[in-house]
């Protein structure tokens, strides 16, 4: 018998709603609930077997679906949401967990970037900072210790966009084809950083419902979690992000965050980086990409650069990464949702149902929120087959 | 040509906390100030109330020189908001003290940025009640 903490989770439903650069007829919590019919929906399962409401519009999922009393948890951002319903189940607390998000009516003022984007802490605010820099100047450490070059990223930007290009589901569908020269002709945001490396910004909601294992075993496809973890080193945009902070003298620095959660989560699934067949990476910016590839241990430090140019991140190739389009084509519709987005992507990927951009015979997949220029990172492992 | 400059005042202007008052008066005054622990000398990242390494409740506020060394930088196109002045140049500057800071540099073209080029600190208002310190290429014979 598999002592797996994991062993008697299972995912049986995921859904996307209509992705759009905006949705008027919503708000973030009207999209997340359409996601979570759809998800409950697809995994065949009624709304009142839910038992517990996992994210940021729990309560309100919990009234509007009539669920009451039922568990909450108000945990935010993908992974750990997901991470947090399956402890809820191996735990006896529940036995169907709806996991919910959505992002709508936010980013109204466009003369200014998404307020996500905006941190409004007193040591930074002064300065213009925005995520774009912020990762920037973790691109930039990189740059000058590795050589890594905006060509490479810009294999990276032009790989993703191109996947959402193909996809008639994603918001930027039917945009390119890029070619990496079309990322380095776009206009400069912050260097190295042009436009077109840097995640878009849309509306959408999604959902997951996990269940227990004897409840998973009346669903069709039912999928496992094999390893799980996350990794922060402080508040997103607060403090100077700088990629030789190293606050614990026996662990990677900050511009490795994920490389500790990526172990601990490779371990927990008796794996190792080989085993993985798609890579759902988050995307917010091109580099993160490069620098998620070397932390995870798909290959060295330093090397990630001619890892993506060397043509192994792209369909059919060694490690398919953000196949969907991630959140520079497919959806970026906030703070939430386009980080469960990933999970969801490797759950479409594993059932062997993507219309496009399918990885043939996928077992393993690999999904990543997050990312250094924020100081945290999340990495989770999902598989075909129970642990 | 696009020199760095000090951004137009107003534009985006810190709110200061309880734990970092004494900063921010320091820079009204133009002394550049960072947090040590008075029992253990750690130098953090950002304002704390903790030590990090020894997690007694001290910090104590010391003056910095107000010279350091460039370690990442990045130059800003397309600012947040539409008030601020492009381009500008939001780095992380390693204090002598060996303290990292954010701030941005100005006073030189952004293709003279470069890894450890020599800064040093430069006060300039950001409304009528803060003043931001920013840093500038370290003039010859003081690096």
């Amino acid at each position: 018998m598999s002592s797996h903490p994991f062993r008697d989770v299972a995912i049986v439903g995921v859904h996307n709603t209509v992705q759009a650069r905006r949705l008027p007829e919503h708000d973030s919590t009207s999209i997340a609930l359409i996601g979570a019919l759809g998800a409950l929906a697809d995994a065949g399962i009624a709304p009142h077997e839910v038992d517990g409401v996992v994210g940021p519009d729990c309560a309100q999922i919990a009234l509007e679906l009539g669920l009451g009393p039922c568990t909450r948890r108000p945990s935010s951002l993908g992974i750990p949401t997901v991470l947090d319903a399956a402890a809820l189940i191996t735990t006896g607390q529940c036995d169907v967990v709806l996991v919910a998000a959505g992002g709508a009516g936010i980013h109204t003022e466009r003369t200014l970037t998404a307020p996500w984007t905006r941190p409004t802490n007193e040591l930074v605010v002064g300065y213009g900072l925005f995520t774009a820099a912020e990762f920037a100047l973790m691109a930039r450490r990189h740059m000058l210790t590795y050589d890594t070059t905006p060509e490479q990223m810009a294999v990276v930007a032009a790989t993703i966009r191109t996947n959402g290009h193909v996809n008639p589901e994603a918001v930027y569908s039917g945009r390119g084809p890029f070619s990496p020269s079309d990322i380095l002709e776009s206009r400069m945001i912050a260097d190295p950083f042009h436009l077109l490396d840097c995640a878009m910004t849309s509306e959408g909601g999604c959902g997951v419902v996990l269940v227990n294992a004897e409840r998973a075993a009346e669903c069709e496809k039912p999928l496992w979690i094999l390893g799980g973890a996350s990794d922060s080193f402080g508040p997103a945009y607060t403090v100077a992000p700088v990629w030789d902070f190293q606050p614990r003298r026996d662990a990677d620095p900050a511009g490795m965050v994920g490389a500790h959660a990526a172990k601990s989560a490779f371990a927990m699934a008796g794996l190792t980086p080989v085993d993985v067949d798609v890579a759902e990476l988050y995307d917010p910016f091109s580099f993160e990409v490069i620098r998620q590839l070397e932390a995870f241990g798909f290959c060295s430090p330093g090397e990630g650069g001619p890892f993506v140019a060397d043509g192994n991140i792209g369909p059919g190739s060694l490690l398919p990464v953000t196949t969907d389009g991630g959140t520079m084509s497919f959806s970026h519709p906030g703070i939430n949702a386009q980080q469960l987005q990933r999970v969801i992507r490797a759950a479409l990927q594993l059932r062997g149902t993507c219309a496009t951009n399918q990885v043939a015979r996928a077992e393993v997949a690999l999904c990543s929120n997050g990312g250094a220029g924020a100081l945290f990172c999340d990495v989770l492992l999902l598989g075909r087959e129970r642990p | 040509m696009s020199l760095l400059l000090p951004q137009p005042l107003s534009v985006s202007t810190p709110r200061p906390s309880f734990r970092s008052e004494a900063y921010w008066e320091g820079c009204r005054q133009h002394r550049l100030l960072y947090q040590q622990c008075a029992v253990c000398g750690y130098r953090g990242l950002g304002a704390f109330t903790v030590c990090a390494q020894c997690h007694r409740t001290s910090p104590v506020w010391e003056a910095s020189a107000g010279r350091g060394s460039l370690y990442s930088w990045t130059v800003v196109w397309r600012p947040p908001n539409p008030g601020f002045r492009v381009p500008y140049a939001p780095a992380v500057v390693r204090l002598d003290e060996g303290v990292w800071m954010l701030s941005a540099v100005i006073g030189c073209e952004p293709g003279e940025l470069h890894d450890g080029l020599r800064l040093s600190v430069q006060f300039h208002p950001a409304s009528d009640e803060i003043t931001l310190p920013y840093f500038s290429p370290a003039e010859e014979g003081h690096s």
